[in-house]
């Protein structure tokens, strides 16, 4: 269907381009008028939190590559000379040091959120889906990004991890050869990683353009799950969302500066500071923060194959979760009983992370086994049961009812009056 | 192959464990063996804290005489020095007072001379191989980053300088290794490194051992994060702004929303 479009903006310049490339009403439509529940909380700022801060991880990992060097000889030294000789070398590097951990933050947030609110549900599975990639593709990149400054801990943790793979029967080992680039991690191997941890965020970007894309065919969910009836439902993005984000990014970019000025190093191994040495071993190999959870499940299991499985199921799992869970409702706020369950859940990986910190001994080694057991049991026996049994509570006959109270008529729901939007 | 093997013992310790658990006694024990960090106050540790200039100066003195007789810090050079107040005019006459290789002559001989500030710091041994040779098989390890590589950093780094004494009766210390509280296995290659009054201060600052370990962990620290101070400057700033603009941002939030509610 070719033929120009009829732009309605008045700016000769921008109805030139418009009529031509109809990008401007575009951004009209999606984020200008783009119309969004009016009952949003701050948990819906962290989509947007991600995006902001994987636009500072690309544009920090563009001048930082700049100055690095990915050769297992000059690796550790090239990070130096960005740390001390590069003007604001310092401040570009613990921005994209720091940012990879508030990247995770932040998302693990968004997707918890998600799973509180139910926004996995019919008809948002697609997106959901394009979520768990999104996660995957940041599991990769933050990955091979921590092999780049080739410490003692890029070196062995990539060890450690690509190794996992051998664990699969015939074709384990080829894939580990393929990884390496050789026969161990060294120099094939850093130059790969560092090919890929450039190309991987744009990749990224791809697909949260789909992700972003498909939320905006179904529009989001909100606090209450319920579905938007009538237009007194919704707000226009612009000005009333693009400002609560606002506040959002401000509040986050503070907890930012204080990592980054403040304790830069506060979240990182001692043992990324001496420089990679394939003769030494360190005393334990521990993944950065956001990996330990799955870390733990991995070494909960006494079998390093169905250890693998186990640890790559954890995420496998949440693509099918919109089949899993059978409940109807969207929103915890009306299931009495899955609200405690997601907290036992988020507890369940939270106890996982600090298990995956320790050395797997004597009480540690039972922790990350319950965690592990809940995990899956949540997702694959709760969730499909939990939806026929749970009686959840009435649902408010629309999101402007609920939020206006009285005004708009209908009985107010239990969830509502328990947690009564914020008078922002 | 090495870390198939850890990763093996990693994921087989979990089957383990039960059995290990019958060990508790054991483990216990060991751990009994691991080591104590003292708690020192650095200048540079609180969220303001700078560094203390004088201490870290006379910081560079222990280095230059002592330490720098078996470790490098390759990732300094001489121009950094005004990092911790030394003048231009102070940093060429310290750099001349070392020899470093200045490349190759005309007759593509190594050539050696007095340092200039754009030098790096001198290497003790022209390789690792030959550093360990000389030092009963151990690597001393480059100083650049030592504070922030080790566990317990600053403290860490006090604790074994100022950590030799004699073994615990009982303890089968390895021939040619001394005994030290801070380090881990308490069996360390290096021999006691600082003596009271080992190094004299210009001004004649007090210089017993716990002296000149404190202010050689100063220059270490500084040598680790020489961006430290204009990190904190800065990330006050940059707080401070945040903060207002996040009052702003509500409270322009506040106003837009007002219609809504």
């Amino acid at each position: 269907m070719a033929g120009l479009h009829k732009s309605e903006f008045e700016n000769p310049v921008i109805n030139w381009i418009d009529t031509r490339l109809p990008v401007f009403t575009m951004m009209q439509k999606e984020y200008g008028v783009f119309p969004t529940p009016r009952n949003f909380n701050y948990f819906w700022n962290f989509g947007a939190l991600a995006l902001v801060n994987l636009i500072i991880m690309i544009v920090t990992g563009i001048f930082l590559a700049m100055n690095y060097q990915p050769n297992t000889m000059l690796a550790f030294g090239s990070v130096q000379h960005i740390m001390r000789d590069v003007n604001f070398g310092w401040l570009l590097r613990y921005v994209h040091q720091n940012g990879a951990s508030m990247f995770f933050i932040v998302t693990y947030v968004h997707i918890f959120r998600g799973l509180y609110y139910g926004s996995y549900k019919s008809p948002r599975e697609l997106l959901w889906i394009f979520g768990v990639v999104i996660l995957l593709l940041m599991m990769a990149t933050a990955f091979m990004g921590y092999v780049l400054p080739w410490g003692q801990m890029s070196y062995w943790g990539a060890t450690v991890i690509t190794n996992l793979f051998s664990a699969f029967p015939w074709i384990g080992p080829k894939i580990v050869t393929l990884l390496w680039g050789g026969f161990s991690v060294d120099q094939p191997t850093l130059n790969r990683f560092f090919s890929l941890h450039y190309l991987l965020p744009f990749v990224l970007v791809a697909v949260i353009f789909l992700h972003v894309a498909a939320l905006h065919i179904t529009g989001s969910n909100n606090p209450l799950g319920i579905d938007v009836k009538t237009p007194q439902d919704t707000l226009p993005f612009h000005p009333y969302y693009t400002i609560k984000d606002s506040v959002g990014i401000c509040v986050y970019l503070i907890v930012f500066a204080l990592l980054v000025f403040f304790a830069p190093n506060y979240l990182g191994d001692p043992n990324n500071f001496i420089p990679a040495n394939p003769l030494v071993t360190p005393a334990d190999i521990v993944p950065e923060w956001y990996f330990l959870p799955f870390y733990a499940i991995l070494r909960s299991v006494p079998n390093k194959l169905l250890g693998v499985c186990m640890m790559f199921g954890s995420i496998l799992v949440l693509f099918v979760l919109p089949w899993l869970d059978t409940s109807p409702v969207r929103s915890a706020r009306f299931r009495p009983i899955y609200r405690w369950l997601f907290w036992l859940l988020l507890f369940s990986v939270i106890m996982l992370g600090v298990c995956g910190a320790h050395k797997p001994e004597g009480i540690w080694v039972v922790l990350s086994r319950l965690g592990t057991l809940y995990y899956f049991f949540h997702f694959l026996i709760v969730l499909p049961v939990l939806g026929k049994l749970e009686k959840p509570l009435p649902l408010p006959e629309s999101i402007s009812a609920s939020v206006l109270g009285g005004r708009g008529g209908g009985p107010l729901p239990s969830g509502a009056v328990a947690k009564p939007m914020e008078k922002a | 192959m090495r870390s198939l093997r850890s990763l093996k013992r990693r994921v087989l310790g979990g089957g383990l464990l039960a059995a290990l658990c019958a060990l508790g006694p054991l483990t216990t024990a060991a751990r009994a063996q691991e080591t104590e960090l003292p708690n020192e106050r650095w200048s540079f540790q609180s969220a303001l804290g700078t560094f203390d200039l004088a201490a870290a100066q006379r910081g560079f003195a222990v280095y230059a005489q002592v330490c720098s007789n078996c470790h490098s810090m390759e990732y300094l050079h001489f121009r950094d020095l005004a990092g911790i107040g030394l003048s231009p005019e102070q940093i060429k006459a310290v750099a001349a007072t070392f020899t470093v290789p200045l490349g190759l002559d005309d007759q593509g001989q190594p050539k050696e001379g007095p340092g200039l500030p754009s030098s790096q710091f001198r290497s003790p041994f022209p390789n690792a191989k030959a550093a360990a040779a000389a030092n009963n098989g151990a690597v001393p390890p480059d100083l650049s980053l030592i504070i922030n590589a080790r566990e317990g950093g600053p403290n860490y780094v006090y604790g074994v300088l100022t950590g030799y004494t004699n073994p615990p009766p009982g303890f089968a210390l390895q021939e040619g290794l001394f005994y030290n509280k801070a380090f881990p296995g308490h069996q360390i290659h290096m021999p006691q490194p600082l003596q009271d009054g080992q190094v004299t201060f210009e001004g004649g600052a007090p210089n017993n051992i716990s002296d000149e370990a404190r202010d050689v962990v100063t220059f270490l620290a500084w040598a680790a994060n020489p961006e430290m101070v204009e990190r904190k400057q800065m990330g006050v700033r940059v707080v401070l702004f945040l903060i207002f603009m996040t009052g702003l941002t509500y409270a322009v939030k506040r106003k837009v929303w007002s219609d809504v509610h």
